[in-house]
């Protein structure tokens, strides 16, 4: 019986992910809109687009292989898996301990490893463009990510998730400097893997600098749908993320009843709403990068993240 | 008994030569020769295996073969064990390949002798239980796989990269020779048994640990030690640039850890800080030189050296450690390293397959003038996509898991004692997490250029898949790549006694724990599941799409290609190799590399086309071999007028040569 209850803990917040995703989408293009005084989309637009193209003939390309009506799948898989994996609502459920930070990031790479390719799969110089870009900000982005998981791993002596977010709940963490500083640069990792503003602008087609949109540019249909719903999910797994290694408060830990839950949920669910809200703003403040400036943002992530790591030592004491 | 297997497959793998030679000429030839490497490597494989699973080790042999007084001795204790089943499951793969591949080989007697032959060296080499053999059994090992890389010796880069490849594998025994004659000390121990007795003094063994370093690290292409290996790798028929790249690299590996590990007494930490330093930046040098290339085989035998350096990060880390006496994080590197071996082995392998099925079917090595053979060669296909995806260390392939073992090893760095390991280990990190952005970078190239978009050239448009043992052989491999990715638990325990017998100590019993994840050091710490990945992934996965097939639509079109409304009909306009790393290139080749681009911009008015040219020259020949070079060839210009001397001036030369030894003999005493 108690498995069943973890069981139905953790499909629970495999469909919360998956169902709260096109949401925040939602609430960070209202209120990108309403910054910029447009009216902007309903809140649930993801929804209904989504639901469209999914029952929309797909149009592909004569020479598109079958890597190319693969990936969509593949990507989605890996990000809802990797985003399933985070604790939300409550630490410890049944599968969290099957992967962690380091293979929850590594995921990611699998599905951006995919989509690249299929950016490149019917050759065309657009789809290229896209997929070369795309790993140049993976090989700028990884090793700033991985000095974060450092960081937060030698505060908490760990790398798996649950472990972390119950450690920064209950361990006499206080306030450090290192933990602010590789906040800082998890979230211009963040912004840069949610291919965002400054580093890519999610809401332009046809525009020269653009990277995630150009490699996806041949995508159609349910295919489309796919990767547009991947894109959402990931945006929640990044706020998720942020959320259990740096605000985890308010989470279920010890106690597994569905009213510590409920209490856990509500928590999550606001917390990341208020990253919905935040992004935005902090988008519209800034204008959109020369590709040759993102080693300047990015290395400045990673500088960041260095210096977390070496603080943290000297603070520790030899 | 596994010795005496392994004596047996050595002598059988000579004896497979000797018959090469005889009936080389034949047309069956081929199939013969690889179907006896077939069934020796199996067998020496299963005696391997089974000696290591059942702990069957240790047992010796003396040889009547040898120095007259010493003889030869052989042992296989678990370290030897395990890198047998390595370089037998190369040979073995290799020997499947090469029924198919073999077939087509131009001048056969150049290949065929000396691949058993190649493959006996490397075995004897695992068995042998005091230097001379050893020294002898490595020399034979190089000298076979250099006749193998001038196996096409018509071409002219062949010849030299021949050249280079003696010369440094030269160096780098007299460097071992070095290493041996100071471990064996004035009493000439040359036994390995006396070495590890002997107790060296601190200098003693931090000589012997830095001759090891450029002697097996030479072979096994360290930076700046490599040149040799992007240019003999490729030269030869590839399948023995699998064995060279897969197994041959492995084999120096386990020279490395023979003398650092087990011979010399006790490393020390400044040694473990060489090794993690070199060992980080021969990941990431490796890896960017891999990206700027566009021969196919050089591509890869770059890539090795970036998987050599990650061993060695792993080894590095054993050994700083091991020298603290942190035994269960230097079990946990080891065996991470060790891993990483037997994963690179199954991952290279494979890609060099995988490369030598396109060199055949299209007679193109160079990438950009390929394109679009996913359509022409899906099986091939298949395999080289998964070989790639497991190389760029994604889960939940096999590359991952040892990767992710040597970042959970870095993890337990900060524990160190040691100021200098303290602050070296996450830098290392960081260099490793680069190290594997670039991976993925420069396979989704690889792969995307040779495989994806259009067929760039008649000879890529007319290529077709390979035959069905070449083909049995790259299934073989993905699929190990997979196994041991998704349940890599039992790995590990196998690996249990090797690490034991290195550093004392192994990692936690993976079997006994539940739903076959791996714990690297506590299931509180951090853990890893490969096969509830893998299903969660294959659930969603399928049920999404088949959700949307059933439920939504699967109405599909085909049609001409999009491209924001302005799709180029013409092939070359696709995105080539170097324009993919071309961003890459300018952030950080441009500090690290010798990059000259020149664009020629005809006129306005006139007809002749532009010209863009590229090239990228290796920095290791300027900086590290450079001014070695010119010293030799100025002393060489000036020492030549000694050949245009007068008899006179001769005799007077040795006379002077004479009293000057004379004085130096009497000042001796």
């Amino acid at each position: 019986m108690a498995m069943i209850y973890d069981l139905v803990a953790q499909g629970l917040q495999m469909i919360l992910v998956l169902a709260v995703a096109p949401f925040i989408l939602g609430v960070t293009r209202k209120v990108k809109a309403r910054l910029l005084r447009r009216i902007g989309p309903p809140l649930l637009q993801p929804y209904r687009d989504i639901w469209k193209l999914m029952h929309k003939e797909a149009v592909m390309a004569h020479d598109a292989s079958w890597l190319y009506r693969g990936t969509p799948y593949l990507l989605f898989a890996t990000t809802w898996v990797a985003a399933a994996l985070i604790p939300t609502y409550s630490t410890g459920l049944l599968f969290s301990w099957s992967a962690d930070l380091i293979a929850i990031v590594a995921l990611l790479a699998t599905g951006r490893f995919a989509l690249a390719l299929a950016g490149m799969d019917v050759g065309t110089a657009f789809g290229g463009i896209g997929s070369s870009r795309e790993m140049l900000i993976a090989s700028l982005a990884e090793p700033a990510m991985l000095l974060v998981v450092f960081t937060v791993s030698l505060v908490a002596g760990t790398t798996q998730l649950s472990a972390i977010a119950e450690h920064m709940i209950h361990g006499s963490v206080g306030l450090r400097v290192s933990l602010g500083l590789v906040l800082f640069s998890f979230i211009f990792v963040a912004i840069a893997e949610n291919a965002r503003i400054p580093i890519d602008n999610p809401a332009t087609h046809l525009e020269l600098t653009m990277v995630h949109e150009a490699m996806v540019l041949e995508y159609s249909g349910r295919h489309l749908a796919m990767i547009e719903a991947a894109a959402a999910l990931k945006l929640t797994l990044y706020f998720s993320l942020l959320v259990c290694l740096f605000l985890p408060f308010g989470m279920a830990t010890g106690d597994k009843s569905p009213l510590a839950f409920a209490i856990g949920l509500a928590f999550y669910l606001s917390k990341i709403m208020l990253l919905a809200v935040l992004l935005p703003i902090a988008e519209t403040a800034v204008a959109k990068m020369r590709v040759f400036r993102y080693p300047v943002f990015l290395g400045g992530a990673f500088a960041t993240a260095a210096l977390a790591v070496f603080l943290l030592f000297v603070s520790q004491g030899f | 008994m596994p010795l005496r297997i392994g004596l047996a497959c050595v002598v059988a793998y000579l004896v497979a030569a000797v018959l090469a030679v005889v009936i080389g000429r034949w047309r069956a030839a081929p199939a013969v020769v690889y179907g006896a490497i077939v069934a020796i490597s199996a067998a020496g494989l299963g005696s391997a295996f089974f000696a290591l699973v059942s702990d069957d080790l240790n047992t010796r042999l003396a040889l009547p073969l040898g120095l007259p007084l010493t003889g030869g001795a052989l042992r296989i204790d678990a370290l030897s064990a395990f890198f047998l089943l390595v370089v037998n499951l190369g040979g073995l793969a290799a020997g499947v390949y090469g029924i198919g591949y073999g077939r087509h080989e131009r001048s056969p007697l150049r290949v065929l002798p000396y691949i058993p032959a190649y493959l006996a060296g490397m075995n004897f080499v695992l068995m042998a239980d005091d230097a001379f053999t050893f020294l002898v059994a490595w020399e034979f090992m190089s000298l076979a796989s250099w006749i193998l890389v001038l196996a096409d010796h018509r071409r002219e880069e062949n010849a030299r990269a021949a050249y280079i490849y003696i010369v440094m594998a030269s160096a780098g025994t007299l460097c071992l020779l070095l290493a041996f004659g100071l471990l064996a000390g004035p009493h000439g121990g040359y036994a390995f048994t006396a070495m590890r007795e002997a107790a060296q003094p601190p200098l003693i063994a931090g000589l012997v640990f830095l001759l090891a370093l450029v002697g097996a690290g030479s072979k096994a292409g360290l930076v700046p030690l490599h040149i040799w290996l992007p240019l003999a790798h490729p030269a030869a028929p590839s399948h023995v640039s699998a064995l060279m790249s897969g197994v041959m690299t492995k084999v120096a590996i386990y020279g490395f850890i023979r003398i650092v590990f087990d011979l010399v007494n006790e490393p020390a930490s400044w040694m473990s800080l060489i090794v993690i330093a070199f060992g980080g930046v021969t990941a990431v040098l490796g890896v960017l030189y891999a990206l700027l290339q566009q021969d196919i085989k050089r591509l890869l035998a770059y890539s090795t050296v970036e998987n050599v350096g990650i061993i060695f990060v792993g080894l590095g880390l054993a050994m700083a450690f091991r020298a603290h006496d942190m035994a269960v994080p230097a079990a946990l590197a080891m065996t991470a390293a060790l891993l990483h071996v037997l994963n690179h082995s199954f991952f290279k392998s494979l890609l060099f397959f995988g490369a030598g099925a396109v060199v055949h079917a299209s007679g193109e090595r160079d990438m950009e003038r390929l394109g679009g053979l996913i359509r022409r060669m899906p099986h091939t296909a298949i395999v080289f996509l998964i070989g790639c995806a497991a190389i760029s260390a994604l889960p939940p392939l096999n590359g991952f898991v040892s990767e992710w073992m040597t970042f959970q090893a870095i993890l337990v760095g900060p524990q160190l004692p040691h100021w200098g390991l303290k602050l070296i280990v996450p830098t290392v990190g960081a260099l490793l997490a680069l190290a594997a952005a670039f991976a993925a970078a420069c396979f989704v190239k690889l792969f995307g250029t040779v495989f994806l978009g259009r067929a760039r050239t008649a000879a890529a448009r007319n290529a077709h898949d390979v035959d069905r043992f070449s083909l049995a052989a790259m299934y073989a491999l993905a699929a190990l790549c997979f196994l041991s990715g998704v349940v890599p638990g039992p790995l590990i325990d196998m690996l249990a006694p090797v690490a034991h017998a290195l550093v004392r100590a192994r990692m936690p019993e993976q079997s006994g724990i539940a739903w076959l994840s791996i714990v690297p050091i506590a299931a509180s710490r951090s853990s890893y599941n490969g096969l509830i990945i893998l299903s969660f992934l294959i659930c969603s996965g399928v049920l999404t799409a088949t959700v949307i097939h059933r439920f939504a639509t699967r109405a599909t079109r085909r049609s001409a290609i999009w491209d924001c409304g302005y799709p180029d009909p013409s092939l070359v306009t696709q995105y080539s190799g170097s324009s993919f790393v071309m961003p890459i290139r300018r952030v950080f080749g441009a500090a690290l590399f010798d990059i000259r681009e020149t664009v020629e911009m005809p006129p306005p008015g006139s007809a002749k086309p532009a010209r863009f040219s590229l090239k990228v020259f290796d920095p290791a020949w300027r900086f590290a071999y450079g001014p070695g070079t010119r010293a030799i060839w100025t002393a060489a210009g000036k020492l030549n007028r000694l050949q245009f001397l007068t008899i006179r001036r001769y005799l007077m030369l040795v006379f002077a040569a004479l009293i000057v030894l004379l004085i130096v003999v009497a000042a001796w005493r």
